[in-house]
């Protein structure tokens, strides 16, 4: 039941996109956000619940300090006001997710609040602002059985885990982004990317995209070109994946541009996103907020940090991440180009760490680049993700400086890594691909391919060392690869000249 | 948070009803609504005491910053979580399908 498109280049001639980014960011704290449950991903269903995560009746909420100061972080390094004063909300709904019937969440005194941040894409600066920043928890996990993959439809019955009920999460809302144009799906993955690499930089979550995370809402909509409008929109929900960001907001711009270029209009509504095939399909009516029925949580009494704490928390935060791509450039004396490539690739964080673990800043931009965005592309799966740490990569090339592999091997050694074979150490020693430095065993190898090729040995014992290339490829066949090209051309050369 | 009205409609009262999963009658509904109207405006007398200087409150007693420290403590067990669940499956909370009236 796929909808009608144009094509990304139609709806470019007729409409100007407008975008909405919600960024959901669990936070690592060791508790939940109004109890002292673990938050630990991948415990027993279950495990790590009580009577206030449950909702179970008499039980009293007591907000998570370190949460609130997570949360004031985030706001502080995305350039936001934070209240001077501000209460947690009632969000009403009945869901099986949050067990209380309601989501303990703010309303219309955010934390956080009227930020930006600038986002680099291709050497353009795209400035993002962000309306607010608040505190919320999350929900539970819901298995849907009886349906055919688990997904809400043709679902019987749905079995619930609370582990996740409560764990804090922070909310970040960007201001609509227009004037993106053609780059608008750039700039939503470029941004999240950037909201990414600050959240490790403040080290207030995982930020791990393939747990859940970080996790983000795609709202896009399209209004006549030039007009500076703003249409009617859709909120594509958990868009998991900043490849999936991309896509997600690429497909909403040219189902919109269909629908309204054949003069339709868009119904206000939530889309699901279907990773597989890279469609969006009708989620619900988007329900007004009053729906909700947000009123303020009588459990809990307002946040009011003090202007001191408020100072402190911003003298300790990271360096800027447009500052920090400055610095980083010229630490490590890449071109504006690589350095373009690199931030493009969703890879600056990876390479520095790469080289905080002993690479050199070139070699780490090599195997980030080259090997490992070839893999992230063709599987889909983040550069981040990919199974492969930038303490792996470092080692890969030390195995490489030290002559026990070529690049060759490495990326076999690569395979190995993602097939979650070991260290890379390890996949060497268990795939035996180091280099075949025993001149014995590579003698032997030598021999074979003069007595293979004589009309090639004849050559070279006429001085056309040239001709050593053949027998050297010979060579290199016999040793599986495992042979430094260099040392099998000199044994050659001693053994015919 | 928007100003209430101190009347309330009988399409409202429907409204909310529906929004908290509580099946009301015609006759409940057209019972129900003159009186929560009737609450309401008691509640609205409030209005003529708490000028715009008052701010409204939310909570009884003068308390800002109630935090805890982020101290993991004793959970209960699955099967203590579960004990009051009407159905359970796989270790979770077995409910109804979801989304029947929103798919």
């Amino acid at each position: 039941m796929s909808e009608a498109l144009l094509t990304f280049e139609e709806s470019l001639e007729k409409f100007d996109p407008a975008m909405g980014l919600e960024v959901h960011v669990e936070l690592n704290t060791a508790s939940k956000m109004f109890c002292g449950c673990p938050t630990e991903f991948g415990a027993e269903p279950n495990t790590q619940v009580c009577p206030t995560c449950l909702g179970l009746p008499g039980a009293m909420p007591v907000v998570n300090r370190v949460a609130v100061e997570s949360a004031m972080r985030i706001g502080l390094a995305l350039n936001c006001e934070i209240a001077q004063w501000c209460r947690f909300a009632r969000k009403n709904y009945f869901y099986p997710d949050m067990p209380k019937n309601f989501q303990t969440s703010q309303y219309d005194e955010p934390i956080a609040f009227e930020g930006w941040t600038e986002v680099e894409v291709e050497g353009r600066t795209y400035r993002v602002e962000i309306e607010r920043a608040h505190m919320e928890e999350d929900t539970g996990k819901s298995l849907h059985v009886g349906g055919a993959t688990g997904r809400i439809h043709g679902a019987d019955h749905s079995l619930v885990d609370y582990n996740r009920a409560g764990i804090p999460l922070i909310e970040i809302v960007t201001k609509p982004i227009m004037g993106a144009g053609e780059k608008a799906p750039v700039v939503a993955r470029a941004y999240v990317s950037q909201l990414r690499d600050l959240i490790v930089a403040l080290g207030v979550s995982d930020a791990r995209m393939d747990q859940g995370s970080i996790r983000a809402d795609v709202n896009l909509s399209l209004a006549p070109k030039g007009s500076g409008g703003l249409g009617t929109r859709t909120e594509t929900k958990n868009v998991n994946s900043l490849r999936s960001i991309e896509r997600a907001v690429r497909h909403e711009m040219q189902r919109h541009a269909a629908i309204l270029d054949g003069g339709g209009s868009i119904l206000q509504e939530t889309r699901h996103w279907h990773e597989d095939t890279g469609v969006t399909t009708s989620g619900r009516e988007k329900s007004d907020a009053e729906d909700y029925r947000y009123f303020p949580e009588p459990d809990l009494v307002p946040v009011a940090p003090s202007r001191e704490w408020v100072e402190q928390l911003r003298s300790e935060l990271p360096e800027p991440p447009q500052e920090r791509r400055a610095r980083l450039q010229s630490e490590w004396g890449f071109t504006d180009l690589e350095m373009r490539d690199t931030v493009g690739a969703g890879a600056l964080l990876l390479v520095e760490q790469t080289i905080a673990a002993g690479s050199t800043p070139q070699a780490a931009r090599k195997w980030w680049l080259s090997e490992l965005a070839r893999r992230a592309n063709d599987t889909g799966v983040d550069i981040a993700e990919l199974g492969v740490t930038p303490t792996d990569v470092a080692a890969v090339q030390k195995l490489v400086d030290a002559g026990d592999i070529n690049d060759k091997l490495a990326r076999q050694v690569f395979e190995g890594l993602y097939a979650g074979e070991g260290t890379p150490e390890e996949i060497v020693a268990a795939r035996g691909l180091a280099i075949v430095s025993d001149d014995g065993a590579l003698g032997t190898a030598v021999d074979n391919a003069i007595a293979a090729n004589p009309d090639v040995a004849a050559k070279i014992r006429d001085g056309k060392v040239a001709a050593a290339g053949a027998l050297i490829g010979a060579v290199m066949k016999e040793m599986r690869g495992q042979a430094d090209a260099g040392r099998v051309r000199e044994l050659i050369l001693e053994k015919l000249t | 948070m928007p100003d209430t009205p101190a009347t309330i409609t009988r399409d409202e009262v429907a409204h909310l009803a529906n929004l908290a999963r509580i099946d009301l009658s015609d006759a409940e509904l057209d019972h129900l609504a003159p009186q929560l109207s009737v609450i309401l405006e008691s509640v609205a007398a409030i209005n003529e005491v708490a000028s715009a200087d008052v701010p409204p409150t939310s909570h009884p007693l003068p308390l800002t910053n109630v935090f805890r420290d982020d101290v993991v403590t004793p959970c209960l067990t699955a099967e203590e979580a579960l004990s009051g669940a009407p159905e359970s499956e796989q270790q979770r909370f077995s409910v109804p399908r979801i989304l029947g009236e929103e798919a």
